[in-house]
């Protein structure tokens, strides 16, 4: 479904991820383990199109999307949802989850839709539905970002980070409707470094160590690997 | 974000007070300073939508004003076609020139698009000045006529004119609040947020920048057009730097990124540089520090200060209520356990 072949992204001189070979099958649920800085974020960034890729190619579903524009790229439906759980702090949470439907903005009755839906998969999000996004607590705020990626119906989700800054209680949530996103049928490459958590519930993993990719194997494997124990697990 | 519906009273009597005021105080003085205060308005309004709602701090308006007062100007004098065709070419004129910058300019952003626009805006000033076998150079243009009868309607007396750019303020403030209560006017505001943001979640940033240049240019040309027929004369000074700080003082003591910032920041300041008039350039030493004063305390204007002391008191209000209620309950558990116990 997604591939990247021997992709590079640079800054200027510093180059963030070198010759990276990833892909994804339709239906996965996919990790990228590795420290801050590691370059998942940018290999994300390569992919939604904020970042243009100084070599290699990117393909989705059969056809070259590297170079194209974000928001044509969000057509397509691969949906990016960012790091630290941007959000447009004076909106209201309704009004957050209508433009992650901003594609769709035509289809009046496929949004009211997909907006039902996130406030059955979030209730929390429909008790709240009139507060300003700002207003709400750390968990809240991840499940909007989620939420909002939803609203666009995508085909694949890149999760950046879901579970950074919020209560390991909360975390467990988190991934369990990670999961649950991922059996209704969405296609997800979720970036983490809580590993064991992130290895539970997915297929395969590839580990980052500085802008490359050192390992990579289904779960099992990564588990059982002793760099990935020693490095994510403490054990 | 401020309903309509919330400020239902503040509406309504902004608007009596504008439709019966030339009958309270019928001065011929006052007329044409509030005449000019609503033309001004108009601009602010262009330029709030970009700088206010998407973030994009534009020094060109000044330019684009006097695009939209030439192209009319000369439409009238030169052509003479029918005033009211001329006033909507003036404002297709203006966009256009609009798009063609906007083009350009919004390639780069925050600081760089300001500097790149005050450039923008000095050039205009500069062709007009120079230009003198089309726009009559320093001279300027005179004996620009007044609107054309609509019907019985005629636009001879100051009175007429008045009610035609209160019609035009009107107007432009209804299509500014759908704009901005609308998705489109959440896209700009999703894009003065983070534009990275915007992307991501699908928003052609590009394509939404542009369109919010072209309708901030189309007001600013059509308050220009109103300066042209009202004023009857234009120089090459009403498209000069000084122009564009007038305007952006109007909209940040009144509220950048407000809805009712325009009126109020324009209102004010006109009135109060009027009765400082005695002082003459003194005024300056005046509004100097206020202005300071009050960018530091107030960022988002005197309306934005409203909006947030308004908040605190509703959001106060909650609470007391909250605890009221809190109260209430834990005597009713008392009552129930001495029951019990009894």
């Amino acid at each position: 479904m997604l591939e990247l072949s021997n992709v590079s992204v640079k800054y200027g001189g510093f180059s963030a991820v070198q010759n990276i070979d990833i892909h994804v099958e339709k239906g996965e649920l996919v990790v990228l383990l590795g420290s801050n800085g590691a370059g998942k974020s940018t290999t994300f960034n390569a992919i939604s199109g904020l970042q243009k890729p100084s070599t290699g190619t990117i393909t989705f579903e059969g056809s070259p999307i590297h170079g194209k524009a974000p928001d044509k790229i969000v057509q397509s439906g691969i949906v990016q949802c960012a790091e630290d759980r941007k959000l447009f702090p004076q909106m209201t949470v309704k009004e957050n989850l209508i433009m992650g439907g901003y594609v769709h903005r035509r289809k009046r009755k496929q949004v009211n839709r997909s907006l039902e839906e996130a406030f059955e998969l979030f209730p929390i999000l429909y008790e709240k539905k009139d507060d300003a996004a700002g207003s709400l607590s750390g968990g809240q705020q991840q499940m909007l970002a989620i939420g909002r990626a939803l609203m666009s119906k995508p085909k694949l989700m890149l999760l950046d980070e879901p579970s950074i800054g919020l209560a390991p209680l909360i975390v467990e949530q988190m991934f369990e409707v990670i999961q649950k996103i991922n059996k209704d049928g969405t296609t997800v490459l979720l970036a983490e470094q809580n590993a064991f958590a992130a290895l539970k519930i997915a297929d395969r993993g590839y580990v980052y160590e500085s802008g490359s990719i050192v390992v990579k194997g289904s779960s099992d494997e990564l588990l059982a690997n002793d760099t990935v124990r020693k490095a994510y697990i403490g054990a | 974000m401020g309903s309509l519906l919330k400020n239902r009273g503040w509406v309504i009597g902004a608007l009596a007070v504008a439709i019966l005021f030339p009958f309270v105080l019928p001065n011929a003085y006052f007329l044409h300073i509030l005449t000019l205060a609503f033309i001004w308005m108009i601009a602010v309004y262009g330029l709030n939508l970009l700088a206010g709602y998407t973030g994009y701090l534009s020094l060109a308006h000044a330019g684009f004003f006097a695009i939209g007062a030439y192209a009319l100007g000369l439409l009238t004098v030169k052509t003479e076609i029918n005033y009211w065709l001329a006033l909507v070419l003036a404002c297709l004129i203006t966009s256009a020139i609009g798009a063609v910058v906007g083009l350009v300019a919004l390639r780069t952003r925050e600081h760089f698009f300001a500097i790149y626009t005050l450039c923008v805006g000095y050039i205009i000033y500069l062709v007009i000045d120079k230009w003198d076998g089309l726009t009559g150079g320093v001279r300027g243009l005179i004996g620009i006529p007044v609107p054309s009868n609509i019907g019985p309607l005629s636009f001879e007396t100051p009175l007429s004119q008045y009610y035609l750019v209160l019609f035009f303020l009107i107007f432009t403030v209804l299509v500014m609040y759908r704009i901005v209560h609308s998705l489109t006017g959440r896209t700009f505001i999703a894009i003065r947020n983070s534009e990275d943001l915007a992307q991501t979640i699908g928003i052609s940033t590009m394509k939404n920048k542009l369109l919010v240049f072209v309708l901030s240019t189309f007001f600013a040309g059509l308050a220009g057009a109103l300066y042209a027929s009202f004023i009857r004369f234009i120089g090459p000074d009403i498209g000069y730097i000084t122009i564009i700080f007038d305007l952006l003082t109007y909209l940040l003591v009144g509220g950048i990124g407000t809805l009712a910032g325009p009126i109020v920041g324009t209102f004010l300041i006109v009135a109060v540089s009027q009765s400082l008039q005695f002082l003459q350039d003194y005024r300056m030493l005046i509004f100097g520090p206020l202005l300071t004063l009050l960018i530091i305390f107030y960022p988002r204007g005197i309306v934005g200060a409203y909006y947030d002391w308004r908040m605190k008191h509703t959001a106060k209000k909650v609470k007391r209520t909250r605890k009221e209620q809190r109260y209430f309950e834990s005597e009713t558990v008392d009552a129930e356990k001495k029951v019990k116990e009894g």
